[in-house]
């Protein structure tokens, strides 16, 4: 605090305005206008659910009322930790989640590299489109894509492919060891295009002159590569793997209900802790197993966010989050 | 040229490759729809259809008014939403675009937690039915998906980084006020970007499911992929839809049950498929601001 500044007529227009924070605060009431609709939003849908993290530790009974609901402090978390289930889905979750990450990734580079060296504009577009495609299709649709290979009476792996080379059909929903592979697939099949376009964008935003002067110093085609073009692309893979990182306690709903058809012969290895709170919140309507899986999660989720921002900062200041 | 202009011919047969596994599986589905029922029976789903049959398309098109209904649920939520989406987003991220504005730490800091803490679908789900009161209304479709933090993030980039200050200063020395420095000036510079975020936008209420799986129970509110969700998960739930569709039920039409199925999905990619080809470098920009900085 500056307590000895003189009294100029500058400071003391400075402490008009501080001890008038209503003037200041409508001075731009325009501004507080135009993002009014906003904050309410957030307030909706983000803060007002943060409070509801206390029903993690109340039994809720509807009939007493969310408020009239009983404390029971952590035995919501001791019973859910008691369940079994919950560390083969947290193993899922996580695990899934590591496959999609190392898989996507590798997939993403080689074909950002490839595609960089696609001469021909009119065939690199068309292949960027169609590899785009799966990312904009909905989740749903892919279950019936999924179907139409994997429906067990009809579909084209047991009707055309199975039956024909003279192997028996496979119920493809009741057969659990097939899903890790069937699910990595999926699931790389519908992102590996978006990840390639994000590498290629950073591959094509290098500096041309460092090639140039790779071929004068006679350096081949493999060698751009590995000494120019990797190294480049090395920050920004590291970074958006710690971003995925950071969410690996979250699943993809989708992939995990849709694409699986909810099969319960399959929640071995399919059950991921978001179809998990979703099915006892909405399926068993057991709020106090969906309440503190669900507080569980967002709690670890938030840790590794903001950790693993702390570590992307230290790489790189500019690609952090906040 | 120690770099030729022509392209590797294992990559040519490699990308061919990656197009074709990328494209079949959406032209199986759209073979199936097109491929007629006794066919599909004997011969399963394949690539080609044995037996071409356009009933599917047929029924869509004369009987189907549940369908048509869910279409229009889709259709009106996501025109709606976008609109809507656009001003609010653009609106919260114009304020914290403007230097001048005192509380804009802390403002982003609002914003920015959002991202970071979430209390969790049970309690999200309480302060929709138990609170708000939205179940089974539009309204549960589409405000949900209105603003998402990262969003304003790239909206306010762009208006910091595109949009000079001194041009806002200029605007409200002559007299604008900030409605009109907004509307006038602001948004007519910045349609990069609405584009960009309108797309993301549309795509994600198009594809929107999971809104109506936990909010919607009333099946004249069903929106396009929650109404797939249930004839794929629920065999019988067509058929039912099917007979409350005035069919004839004198003549002995059968239903093309599998065929109509895929027909659905089809309808459901066709305007994503349509449309994104011409948006794609607006995306593609998008993407790439996104990953470079939120």
């Amino acid at each position: 605090m500056q307590v000895d500044q003189p009294i100029t007529a500058a400071g003391g227009k400075t402490k008009a305005k501080a001890a008038n924070p209503f003037r200041k605060l409508m001075k731009y009431h325009a501004l507080w206008i135009l993002a009014l609709p906003g904050i309410l939003l957030l307030l909706i849908n983000n803060y007002l659910p943060m409070f509801g993290i206390f029903l993690a530790f109340k039994s809720l009974n509807f009939s007493k009322g969310i408020w009239g609901s009983d404390w029971v402090g952590f035995d919501n978390f001791k019973f859910l930790f008691t369940t079994n289930d919950i560390w083969r889905i947290i193993a899922n979750t996580v695990l899934y989640n590591l496959a999609f990450i190392a898989i996507n990734t590798g997939l993403s580079v080689l074909l950002a590299l490839l595609l960089n060296e696609v001469k021909n504009k009119v065939l690199s577009k068309f292949v960027q489109s169609s590899m785009l495609l799966p990312h904009f299709i909905s989740m749903v649709v892919v279950a019936y894509l999924v179907f139409g290979f994997l429906n067990p009476d009809l579909g084209f792996i047991n009707k055309s492919i199975l039956e024909p080379s003279g192997q028996e059909a496979v119920s493809w929903y009741m057969s659990p060891k097939y899903w890790p592979y069937i699910l990595i697939i999926v699931n790389s099949w519908k992102s590996v295009g978006f990840g390639s376009i994000i590498y290629l964008a950073t591959i094509i935003g290098i500096d041309k002159e460092y090639y140039e002067a790779a071929m004068i110093d006679g350096a081949g085609k493999w060698k751009q590569m590995t000494k120019i073009t990797v190294p480049f692309l090395i920050p920004i893979m590291i970074i958006l793997t710690l971003l995925s990182i950071g969410r690996i306690f979250n699943a993809d709903f989708g992939l995990f209900y849709q694409v699986t058809m909810n099969s319960g012969m399959l929640k071995d290895v399919t059950e991921v802790i978001d179809t998990y709170v979703y099915n006892a919140l909405l399926v068993s309507g057991d709020t106090d197993l969906a309440s503190s899986a669900g507080l569980l999660q967002s709690v670890i989720g938030f840790i590794l966010v903001v950790s693993v921002n702390l570590l992307v900062k230290r790489i790189s200041s500019d690609k952090a989050l906040f | 040229m120690k770099n030729s202009n022509r392209t590797n011919p294992f990559i040519i047969l490699f990308f061919i490759v990656v197009s074709l596994a990328s494209l079949l599986p959406f032209w199986l589905i759209l073979m199936v729809s097109l491929t007629g029922q006794n066919a599909l029976v004997k011969y399963g789903y394949s690539f080609w259809p044995k037996d071409f049959d356009l009933a599917a398309y047929r029924f869509l098109w004369h009987d189907a008014e549940p369908i048509l209904r869910a279409y229009g649920v889709s259709i009106v939520v996501t025109v709606v939403g976008t609109i809507v989406s656009l001003f609010v987003t653009s609106a919260l991220a114009y304020t914290l675009s403007r230097s001048e504005f005192p509380f804009r730490g802390a403002l982003s800091f609002y914003v920015l937690f959002t991202m970071l803490f979430g209390g969790g679908l049970l309690p999200w789900y309480l302060v929709y039915t138990k609170f708000l009161h939205l179940q089974d209304t539009l309204p549960a479709l589409i405000i949900p998906g209105l603003l998402g933090g990262f969003n304003v993030f790239i909206m306010r980039t762009y208006f910091t980084t595109s949009i000079p200050p001194s041009l806002v200063d200029s605007a409200q020395i002559d007299g604008a006020n900030e409605y009109r420095t907004y509307f006038s000036i602001v948004l007519p510079l910045s349609l990069p970007v609405l584009a960009t975020i309108g797309l993301f936008v549309i795509v994600s209420y198009w594809n929107d499911w999971f809104t109506s799986l936990v909010f919607i129970s009333n099946d004249r509110l069903y929106n396009l992929q929650y109404f797939l969700y249930n004839t794929l998960m629920n065999a019988q739930y067509l058929q039912a839809v099917a007979s409350k569709a005035h069919i004839d039920s004198t003549s002995d039409r059968i239903l093309p049950l599998e065929q109509l199925q895929m027909a659905m999905a089809m309808i459901a990619v066709l305007p994503v498929a349509m449309v994104f080809p011409f948006l794609q470098k607006y995306f593609v920009k998008g993407l790439t601001v996104g990953a470079v900085k939120g």
